[in-house]
């Protein structure tokens, strides 16, 4: 598989990694490169593990008491699972989009500075400057730059989603993580998310979940295709969705099951 | 078929006016105490509630001014919501996201044995421990001052801040949490900047509810706050409650004299002042819907 991602630099590289919830394996040795600047998606059936996949990447599965994972994972080559490693750290430069919008019951303003006041940025001039880039960066900028003040609970489900992407985007991190971002959206809004990703993965690497392939199709550069937490295939998107290797990625794609 | 729906209707009828009885015995309560306390604003006079003196047993003038005994109330029931606050909160903050299952499971009975002491005991222990020990620490001439008292009764007030602070905190979806910490965040600045803040208006109804059970509280403040009737905002000073004075008094006045009536007027502004904390506190828990409307 490693040998047609050769014209892409690796960001991510995963190698044997086991992962269990307790008593329960979720994820059977995955191994896989992931390319820097590029959407890699990753599609399977509910609970084959390409959300907990995901979330082995910024360390979110911690949270959870009980988990344990074996293997390495290497962002830009250091082991983010090692005894020297930073949470906060890792967390600043893996950004996370969750499948449900989540913003803060705080003001628009206050939900996009609170990363960046997180890790020390307090000039008033330099915040306004990261909320109106990554709001202009999020395609957000023109709906809400008059109401910056007011609460983003009363913005729409589809903006409170682009909201959380400036959100992630202000504590300029490498790696966006995105878990189902437009799951519970409607299509147009869906569509702006997509072109959203098409736009940033000029600067950002981009690992977005999704359970629509159409969507995988449409806005990555690499497909992986994960069965029962088995990582099955992984490819460059149009050969996944064409001419699969695996006869279970092409029963999966055509839609005979899941 | 007939006898069937007559016993339907009774027993819903039962049902409803046990349902009732709540309301019933408020307005009651109400009426009596302005039936009371009524004939006080024909003689002496409703002007003599104002004055800075309360004297009700007196050969040369009776004085029924109750503006020491509220600032006394105000007194204690201040000092002791800030000293319950930090303790209340933070504690809520423990159980409801730091705690161990194991330690959480054992430190609630513990503040529900904190809820349930009678105040006598309290006070009996206020009398024994805190009294003396604040008159040696703050080399004061009684220990039986306003801070003694609302000690005492923020130990009252913290189950009712910690368990209702504690329901909202936990109220507060993980959803906030996770977007917090994938930010970067540690899990104390979490709790700090988003868990607390989105449980906020819970956290002061916990505190609004608190304050109502200091400021009707009567057998503890009257064992430890000396009783001095005196208008004073100094927490060494004794003071004395409104709910200390309906209680040493009442066995003794005459009925239907001015004293007595007096009494009830203590009795209706201290209704209304738990009255009004009773009903911020609801409108906020049902403003950010902790109840159903």
């Amino acid at each position: 598989m490693a040998e047609i991602l050769t014209e892409d630099k690796n960001k991510v590289h995963v190698e044997n990694m086991n992962f269990y919830y307790g008593a329960v394996q979720a994820l059977f040795d995955i191994n896989m490169d992931i390319a820097e600047k590029k959407v890699t998606a990753f599609i399977g059936p509910s609970g084959c593990g390409k959300s907990t996949f995901l979330r082995t990447l910024n360390r979110m599965n911690d949270i959870i008491d009980g988990t344990r994972i074996e293997g390495k994972v290497l962002i830009d080559g250091s082991d983010i699972y090692g005894p020297m490693t930073d949470v906060v750290g890792l967390r600043k430069k893996v950004g996370m989009i969750f499948q449900k919008s989540n913003p803060f019951p705080k003001s628009i303003y206050d939900n996009i500075a609170y990363g960046p006041r997180l890790h020390g940025v307090k000039d008033k001039n330099k915040l306004m400057e990261i909320v109106e880039s990554c709001l202009v960066k999020s395609a957000l900028w023109d709906e809400v730059k008059d109401r910056l003040d007011k609460s983003a609970m009363g913005l729409s489900g589809g903006q409170q989603q682009r909201l959380c992407i400036a959100r992630a985007l202000a504590i300029n991190p490498e790696v966006v993580l995105m878990d189902e971002p437009a799951s519970a959206l409607d299509p147009k809004s869906t569509l702006k998310i997509e072109d959203l990703v098409n736009e940033l993965k000029k600067d950002y690497t981009i690992i977005i979940v999704t359970h629509n392939m159409q969507q995988a199709g449409r806005v990555s550069d690499y497909t992986a295709f994960f069965y029962e937490g088995h990582l099955v295939e992984f490819g460059a998107t149009g050969q996944i969705f064409t001419k699969p290797n695996q006869k279970q990625t092409e029963d999966y794609i055509t839609g005979r099951f899941g | 078929m007939n006898k069937q729906r007559l016993k339907a209707k009774i027993i819903k009828y039962f049902l409803q006016s046990c349902g009732s009885l709540s309301i019933i015995i408020v307005l009651l309560i109400f009426l009596f105490l302005f039936k009371e306390a009524f004939p006080f604003i024909g003689s002496p006079g409703i002007g003599e509630l104002f004055h800075n003196i309360w004297n009700p047993v007196s050969f040369q003038k009776e004085e029924f001014g109750l503006v020491p005994l509220i600032t006394g109330s105000i007194l204690v029931t201040l000092l002791a919501t800030i000293i319950a606050i930090p303790f209340g909160i933070i504690g809520a903050v423990y159980i409801s996201e730091v705690a161990t299952a194991k330690e959480r499971e054992f430190l609630k009975p513990f503040i529900e044995i904190l809820a349930g002491i009678p105040s006598v005991v309290l006070g009996f222990f206020g009398l024994v421990v805190i009294a003396p020990l604040i008159k040696q620490l703050f080399d004061l001439n009684t220990g039986l001052t306003a801070l003694t008292g609302a000690v005492l009764l923020a130990f009252m007030a913290i189950p009712t801040i910690m368990s209702i602070s504690e329901d909202a905190i936990k109220s507060v979806p993980s959803a906030y949490k996770e977007a917090s910490l994938a930010l970067g965040a540690s899990k104390l600045e979490t709790i700090w900047k988003v868990v607390v803040p989105a449980a906020l208006s819970g956290i002061v109804a916990s505190v609004m509810l608190g304050m109502g059970r200091v400021v009707g509280e009567t057998m503890t403040v009257m064992m430890v706050t000396g009783n001095a009737p005196v208008i004073s905002m100094n927490p060494f000073s004794s003071v004395r409650t409104m709910t200390a004075t309906i209680a040493a008094e009442m066995g003794e006045v005459t009925i239907g004299s001015h004293h007595y009536m007096a009494l009830f007027w203590v009795g209706i502004v201290l209704m209304l002042m738990t009255f009004i904390l009773n009903l911020i506190s609801y409108r906020v828990l049902k403003k950010y819907g902790m109840i159903d409307k």
